[in-house]
């Protein structure tokens, strides 16, 4: 692999962590759907490149149904769900930006160094595009943490999601069994959250997790 | 391909196809009773004809043993469903509409469950048990109260959560196998990366586990990773209550153990004995601990479930012939007890029209039969001889005091901890002043007593077959 090719695959990946942190300050529905687009859509250059790269043809399949199924068709009908249901535009946060960003940060350098400690062995490409992934990882469990509201916890899964899909093309020639299942776990997932988010707009007015909340716990 | 591993799945696929067409929701429950019999049957008979494994499926001694009782369990759940069912109805908690969904996904859960147990493929196992989580996720909510919505929200993201932690596990598996078995299909196909597992890169291998520990143990109601569970138990259909505590955590510990093995073979790994241990210490004496001060029936046996999927995890992690073979026990011994303490709730609820412990009392007195079944199990489930769960509990407690007496103080001391707290929840319940109405019961007893019965019958005499068939598993496990 000439040195080009790898820097480009760095350089996509590194653009996802980016895109990750991008998300975690986002204080309106929309931009984060947004970012969230862009994520999707970085994430299916990364994986066409990888594909050219490893001259893996079936993971052009996999870009497309990033680019497609999470750039375009997901957050255009989250769009639509959050004006047909008038979904608060705002996202509450749990604590504040400075914060979460100084956790992203530590989450990443973690991921760096417990990753790139244990694959010496593994080609340089493979080994950066699992440290970053994981990063991506981390990054989404982080906002699925530190948010309150229903939609940008689905989204924070849905960028976790994105990097498994790195995690995936980066290992070499692993089966496409696995990459269809995730984009079908995705579509799954997606389905199930659509119907939750009706469910829950017609019993409380709000998609806004908190409003559960006060059911935790025991009966009384 | 049309042996019986495959008829295991065609026949949940199919059934779920056709329960979802079919209206009436009589017709729907016999037929939901008929598949899953028909699933039991075709898996009793693998003892028989032994089909061979291949690169997708696979059957050894190890997942026989899941396979059956799983089968069996969803058979006698699918009885007792039928008479659930029919009283929900009647109370319109439940509309036909949502019944017709609620068959087609408990074969789907069937489905799933059944290929997580036989996949030979590492990817093929997490997508069944990915399914067999949203299947449940969406069976959690049915009842659209509030509970059970913030029950199936919280089980959805925390299950996700885990599940993903499991694929970048398994894909870091992989990775560890690539260098030695080549790429493609082989590197994740269970058999060729257990013959290899010695050369695989040891520190990748540990960072898979930790990530598989962490996601499949999330599965399992490990400890901290407990959360989502109490609630989807107390807030879902009663059934789907004991296909949870019986069967889908058993499948999430199957996937643990097949890793397991795999890094048993690998001498520079770390051994997952002091991690398996260490979770399943903490959960049976957090579970036992939260057993005093729990206010719904449902949710105290969801602890107590916490409570003995601890031990389970604490017996493999033990290691060695005879706690593998204790953890086996206990492991088939709690899922029969646990599903039939559902079976009884479940009705004990209906009865009553409430599952707040405050409000239900006096059971032996006004609903006998259900009333003593429901004590026999908890006696069986706190582990009082002469019972199976007695037996199982003092080979683990007997097998690791000779290693390590000190672990064995806490096992024991959590375990009285949660007999003492079940027993002065459960005490007013069954002894106290009859409370709450007293409809009679249209129950049906028969799966609850069969399987308290089996409980009965291990803790007296447990056949030679069963034992050197189990000696054979806990030998394969290391």
């Amino acid at each position: 692999m000439s040195s080009l090719q790898f820097d480009i695959a760095h350089l996509l990946a590194g653009s996802l962590v980016l895109a990750s942190f991008m998300m975690l300050y986002q204080d309106r529905l929309y931009a984060l759907l947004n970012v969230y687009a862009l994520h999707a859509g970085v994430l299916a250059l990364s994986v066409a490149w990888q594909a050219y790269v490893q001259q893996a043809p079936h993971l052009y399949v996999t870009a497309l149904i990033a680019l497609v199924f999470k750039a375009i068709i997901i957050p255009v009908a989250l769009h639509r769900i959050i004006r047909r249901l008038g979904i608060h535009r705002e996202i509450e946060n749990v604590i504040g930006v400075g914060l979460t960003m100084m956790a992203g940060i530590g989450l990443v350098a973690l991921s760096m160094v417990v990753m790139l400690r244990v694959t010496p062995g593994a080609d340089a490409l493979a080994r950066e595009d699992l440290a970053f992934a994981l990063s991506v990882v981390l990054l989404g469990l982080l906002i699925m943490v530190t948010r309150r509201n229903a939609v940008s916890q689905v989204v924070g899964f849905m960028s976790l999601e994105n990097g498994l899909v790195l995690a995936a093309t980066g290992a070499k020639g692993m089966p496409l069994v696995v990459e269809i299942s995730v984009a079908f776990s995705v579509l799954i997932a997606f389905i199930v959250i659509g119907i939750f988010l009706f469910r829950i707009r017609e019993r409380f007015d709000s998609v806004d997790v908190q409003a559960l909340d006060r059911f935790r716990g025991e009966r009384r | 391909m049309m042996d019986a591993l495959g008829a295991i799945l065609l026949i949940p696929a199919i059934s779920a196809a056709l329960l979802a067409l079919l209206p009436g929701y009589k017709l729907t429950a016999k037929l939901n009773v008929l598949a899953a019999l028909a699933t039991f049957l075709t898996s009793l008979s693998l003892f028989v004809i032994e089909p061979t494994s291949g690169q997708y499926l696979l059957l050894d001694d190890l997942n026989k043993v899941f396979i059956v009782l799983t089968t069996f369990v969803s058979f006698t759940t699918s009885v007792f469903s039928a008479s659930y069912i029919h009283h929900e109805i009647e109370t319109g908690r439940l509309t036909p509409a949502f019944l017709r969904f609620y068959h087609a996904m408990y074969q789907m859960l069937m489905f799933a469950m059944n290929l997580a147990l036989i996949a030979n493929n590492i990817g093929l196992m997490w997508v069944a048990v990915e399914v067999a989580t949203l299947t449940t996720v969406l069976m959690v909510g049915i009842y659209r109260t509030h509970e059970a919505l913030e029950a199936a929200w919280k089980y959805f993201i925390l299950g996700s959560v885990g599940i993903a932690l499991a694929l970048f596990g398994t894909i870091l598996v992989y990775m560890a196998a690539r260098p030695v078995v080549g790429e493609g299909m082989d590197g994740m196909v269970w058999t060729v990366l257990v013959k290899h597992a010695a050369q695989f890169d040891p520190a990748l291998l540990n960072v898979a586990f930790v990530f598989l520990l962490l996601g499949y143990g999330t599965k399992v109601g490990l400890a901290p990773l407990h959360a989502w569970l109490p609630d989807a138990h107390a807030e879902g259909p009663t059934p789907i209550s004991a296909v949870l505590s019986g069967l889908l955590l058993n499948v999430a510990l199957y996937a643990l153990l097949r890793f397991k093995m795999m890094l048993a073979v690998n001498s520079a790994a770390i051994t997952p004995a002091p991690l398996m241990v260490t979770m399943g210490l903490i959960s049976v004496v957090f579970a036992a601990l939260m057993l005093y001060r729990r206010r719904d029936i449902k949710r105290m046996f969801a602890y107590s479930s916490i409570e003995h999927m601890g031990i389970i995890v604490f017996a493999f992690g033990m290691g060695g012939p005879l706690a593998n073979f204790a953890g086996l026990l206990h492991m088939t011994m709690h899922s029969l007890t646990k599903s039939a303490i559902f079976f009884a709730v479940g009705h004990i609820a209906q009865v009553k029209g409430t599952q707040k412990i405050a409000e239900i009392g006096g059971l032996t007195a006004t609903s006998p039969a259900l009333g003593w079944g429901l004590m026999l199990g908890v006696i069986a489930i706190v582990g009082l001889p002469p019972l199976g769960i007695f037996m199982s509990e003092f080979l683990v407690v007997s097998s690791t005091f000779a290693r390590a007496p000190w672990l064995t103080v806490i096992l024991v001391l959590g375990i009285i901890i949660a007999l003492g707290g079940l027993f002065l929840r459960i005490g007013p319940v069954m002894f106290g002043e009859p409370r709450g109405k007293t409809a009679p019961a249209e129950a049906s007893y028969v799966p609850m007593f069969t399987h308290l019965g089996l409980v009965l019958m291990a803790g007296i005499y447990l056949p030679p077959v069963l034992v050197t068939g189990f000696q054979n598993v806990a030998k394969l496990l290391g």
